[in-house]
């Protein structure tokens, strides 16, 4: 009786807590494929360099990535450049950083952060990634969630390929029409044109190709660590398996002689 | 300690002796881990073991964060980040910390049904259930704290509308919202003693563990028939029980593992799902989010709070009978602290001289209602308050309160229980062979087996 | 119970020792994550180290910059300081050893202690050093402060020549010299 309660507690949890995914709800959101998605779904290493290449040279004008620091664009698992190409990277697109010691800006070194870009109040985008929700529902019952993912990346594609081309004036400041932002209207003009940037490997630059690269770089920038999270993940299933199987025979082993005594048998064995 | 007869550690050596004189630690770690156990506990019976190993595991994730997290609401969120991309498997601890928080509650909920349904609250248990209460309070209020510490915006606002709460209280609320802030608002102070405290609670919570599982080492197990042990003679005891080391250590062990399979699978595959998305945004105290939602464990209590509105007649006839002190906010407040307290006096609220829910065919459907009834107001308190969803809310929130003060009292008087085996022993061969243990076959629990 | 009468008792034992192996690998696996969390973290290993600009160090100045919680002076010796340090006799330095983490074993003659250029010349012109005196840690005084006109301790009175050698006071060992290399003609890696 009490294993029925273990099982729907567990259920109904699952179902219950993602209600708070309701919150920030989206209007249409895509569902993408991800190459990240599921337990053993990677960053894909070329996608994450285009995905680097349209924030650099669209988003960061108006976004900051303060929480990222350069180095990390030489780690593994991620963009993974050399350490030469990270500085190639800063001196070529002359990522300056305010130090606090000179009161000055300067070049940055690759143990520093992104730059803060707060300048026309638009939102950092280190987290967006997770900070943002594609799917919820229904009935905050959290299943398309716990099915789909929690859907950031989604969300954050959707958006840059959801504008429908109009625009309203108000109080004074022209709002965009997009559909995926909730409320319908977005003060970020649509970032994005086909050809926007060229890619060293060719691929073709679309709107929609540009928004799931920098939606994947986003998701790598929220969460880094993530294939080696996963892996945590899995070696812990795996090994805690194993233990937990030879703990099942220990036990039944252990309480064998106890239950054939219950029986009323001499015991097997 | 007393309780079931049992032997007791007998020091042996020079050395053992020496130290048993003087201390006698050795002993009381044996009776501890030797305590007679039940043998026919289901596995209802091991949350508690779930629940120690959240307590240590949450400790000491949490005494490894807080090296690299700075308590400073410019740096908090920072710090937090730091955590997760700089210190070495920092996302790891964190997440761990994180959800670790999620799968104590999940015990603890577990733990205290299971208490519900076998009727573990009851006499000479009240000591260990109201023990067990004041630990579920203090969780929760290290939990709130610990959830402000990352300052994300559901941190923040959380912070806001839960201490909010205290400013509800008539006359010297204003006065104790502004004491537990620190000032006019959640700012620097706030977080810095919420760090502090959520540093020293789950301290205080390990004490009170210690003097929780004292008390029922004092009294005995409870038992999914509630029939307590025979205690006349060790060898009457015996066959009731087995040591609690190595067939229940085992036993909890091995579902403590299947337990961490499901979680680490939570912590590697979807680590944020239990989490809020707002909350990877720096607070910001000037921008509230659409939709504040407490924590998952934090909902049904949420609901509660937030059942009993203006319109509620309750709420009425209460406003107008205190000349208008307590209005609904208030109300809403009383209620939630409430649900706690009427919880914590089932002892004294069940009339029935039963103890076990397996016995009691009207309890068993009231209770099931009970619990069908939490995961709705768990549910509703998610959801956003209007439409609908306040009068569920009410409803759920009125069969809490009945449930503990109205059915509880009632069916002790009216329900028909039924028959109860007369020993553990005699249940415990029903379940595992049909030989109904022969009385006067004690030397049976003597005879030697394979195992040993 | 002897093992004889037993048949199973060697796969029970067996498998009590599995499941108890297995219990002390798995409770190690988590204890390390936890203890390796109190190391160095990457951004304070990415700290260890520095790339430092040198192309506006000019002859006879001298740049000090922050590295690893400690001060570095790159000096860029004159033809007088270079030639006063390599006149100094092994035999008059109360510390023999050049300090030098590039090279442990290497006396404290002045070529030993100064840095050789991208070409692999070592002209004794820069010299790279931990500006922390070797008697109590504090930061010598420079521009050819002191009895020796290298650098001079304020606290305790050290005197230190033009290759950062102890020469007079309570000060034990030279100046240390850190890991350091040109890796191209106006860049010092620190580290």
């Amino acid at each position: 009786m009490f294993r029925k309660l273990a099982i729907s507690a567990v259920a109904a949890l699952a179902l219950t807590s993602g209600a708070a995914h309701a919150a920030g709800g989206a209007g249409e959101v895509t569902n993408y494929d991800f190459s990240f998605e599921g337990p053993f779904g990677t960053f894909d290493q070329d996608q994450l360099q285009r995905g680097l290449q349209v924030y650099t040279e669209i988003c960061s004008g108006c976004h900051g990535l303060q929480y990222v620091p350069l180095r990390t664009l030489s780690d593994e698992g991620g963009i993974g450049w050399t350490e030469e190409e990270v500085l190639a990277y800063i001196d070529q697109n002359f990522i300056e950083v305010y130090d606090e010691d000179l009161q000055d800006w300067r070049l940055a070194i690759p143990n520093d952060n992104f730059p803060v870009n707060d300048g026309v109040g638009a939102p950092d985008l280190s987290l967006m990634a997770k900070a943002r929700t594609g799917f919820s529902g229904p009935y905050g019952l959290a299943i398309n969630p716990l099915i789909n993912g929690i859907g950031g990346p989604e969300y954050i594609a959707s958006l840059l390929t959801h504008y429908t081309g109009e625009e309203v004036e108000q109080y004074g400041s022209f709002l965009y029409v997009n559909e995926t932002m909730e409320g319908g209207l977005i003060s970020m003009a649509p970032p994005l044109w086909d050809d926007a940037v060229e890619y060293a490997d060719g691929t073709p630059a679309t709107v929609d190709q540009m928004a799931q690269d920098v939606a994947a770089f986003l998701m790598w920038t929220a969460e880094p660590h993530m294939m080696a999270r996963k892996q945590m993940g899995f070696l812990a299933v795996i090994v805690l398996g194993i233990f937990s199987v030879l703990l099942y025979l220990t036990n039944k082993r252990l309480w064998a002689p106890v239950k054939a005594r219950a029986k009323g048998q001499q015991p097997a064995e | 300690m007393g309780g079931i007869p049992h032997d007791h550690y007998e020091p042996n050596s020079r050395g053992e002796k020496w130290l048993h004189r003087r201390l006698p630690i050795v002993g009381l770690m044996y009776d501890t881990l030797m305590i007679p156990t039940p043998k026919n506990l289901n596995w209802m019976w091991i949350w508690g073991i779930v629940l120690v190993f959240c307590l240590v595991m949450q400790i000491a994730t949490g005494v490894l964060l807080v090296m690299h997290y700075t308590p400073h609401v410019d740096m908090a969120f920072a710090s937090v980040e730091h955590i997760m991309r700089n210190v070495n498997g920092g996302w790891a601890i964190r997440y761990i910390h994180q959800n670790g928080a999620s799968l104590f509650f999940i015990a603890v909920y577990l733990h205290i049904f299971r208490g519900l349904y076998y009727g573990s609250y009851k006499a000479p248990r009240e000591v260990t259930w109201i023990i067990g209460m004041l630990i579920y309070v203090l969780m929760m209020g290290t939990a709130f704290m610990g959830y402000v510490l990352p300052w994300g915006q559901m941190s923040f606002w959380g912070a806001t509308v839960i201490t909010g709460l205290f400013g509800a209280i008539p006359f010297i609320g204003e006065g104790i919202q502004t004491w537990l802030l620190g000032g006019p608002a959640v700012d620097n102070a706030t977080l810095n003693r919420f760090l502090s405290l959520h540093y020293l609670l789950p301290f205080l919570i390990l004490g009170l563990v210690i003097v929780h599982v004292w008390a029922f080492h004092t009294t005995g197990n409870n038992n999914p028939t509630g029939v307590e042990v025979r205690r006349t003679s060790k060898a009457e005891a015996e066959k009731d029980t087995l040591p609690f080391w190595p067939y229940f250590v085992i036993k909890d062990l091995f579902a403590l593992v299947v337990i961490l399979v499901a979680f680490f699978a939570v912590v590697g595959f979807m680590p944020n799902f239990l989490g809020h998305p707002d909350n990877y945004i720096e607070a910001n105290p000037l921008a509230t989010p659409a939709h504040i939602v407490p924590e998952w464990y934090f909902l049904p209590f949420y609901a509660i709070l937030r059942a009993f509105d203006q319109e509620v007649w309750v709420v009425i006839a209460a406003n107008f009978l205190t000349g208008g002190i307590v209005d609904a906010k208030f109300f809403g407040v009383v209620a939630m602290f409430g649900a706690i307290v009427v919880m914590a006096l089932a002892p004294w609220l069940d009339t029935s001289s039963v103890r076990s829910g397996r016995y009691r065919p009207m309890f068993k459907m009231w209770f099931w209602v009970f619990i069908v009834n939490f995961f709705v107001l768990m549910w509703v308190g998610a959801r956003p308050a209007e439409g609908i969803y306040p009068y569920i809310a009410l409803i759920g929130s009125t069969y809490w309160f009945a449930y503990f003060l109205v059915i509880l009292p009632l069916l002790g008087v009216i329900e028909k229980p039924l028959p109860q085996p007369s020993t553990i022993e005699e249940d415990f061969n029903d379940h595992y062979g049909g030989d109904h243990g022969t009385p006067g076959s004690g030397s049976a629990a003597k005879a030697p087996t394979p195992a040993e | 119970m002897s093992h004889a009468e037993d048949p199973s008792g060697e796969r029970r034992d067996f498998l009590y020792y599995a499941t108890a192996g297995t219990g002390v690998v798995v409770a190690g696996a988590a204890a390390w994550p936890l203890v390796n969390s109190m190391n160095p973290s990457a951004d304070t290993r990415a700290a260890s180290q520095l790339r430092v600009d040198v192309s506006g160090v000019a002859e006879g100045t001298q740049l000090t910059v922050l590295f690893l919680g400690k001060p570095i002076f790159i000096r860029r010796r004159t033809a007088d300081e270079i030639e006063a340090a390599r006149a100094v006799a092994l035999s008059e330095l109360p510390d023999q050893s050049a300090r030098n983490a590039n090279d442990e074993s290497a006396d404290a003659e002045d070529i030993n202690r100064t840095l050789s250029t991208p070409d692999g010349e070592n002209s004794g012109e820069w010299l790279v050093m931990q500006g922390v005196c070797t008697h109590l840690g504090c930061v010598p005084i420079g521009e050819g402060a002191g009895d020796f006109g290298g650098w001079f301790c304020p606290c305790h009175g050290s005197h230190y020549d033009t290759a950062g050698r102890i020469r007079r006071g309570p000060a034990p060992e030279n100046l240390p010299i850190p890991a350091a290399e040109f890796i191209d003609d106006s860049t010092i890696l620190l580290g």
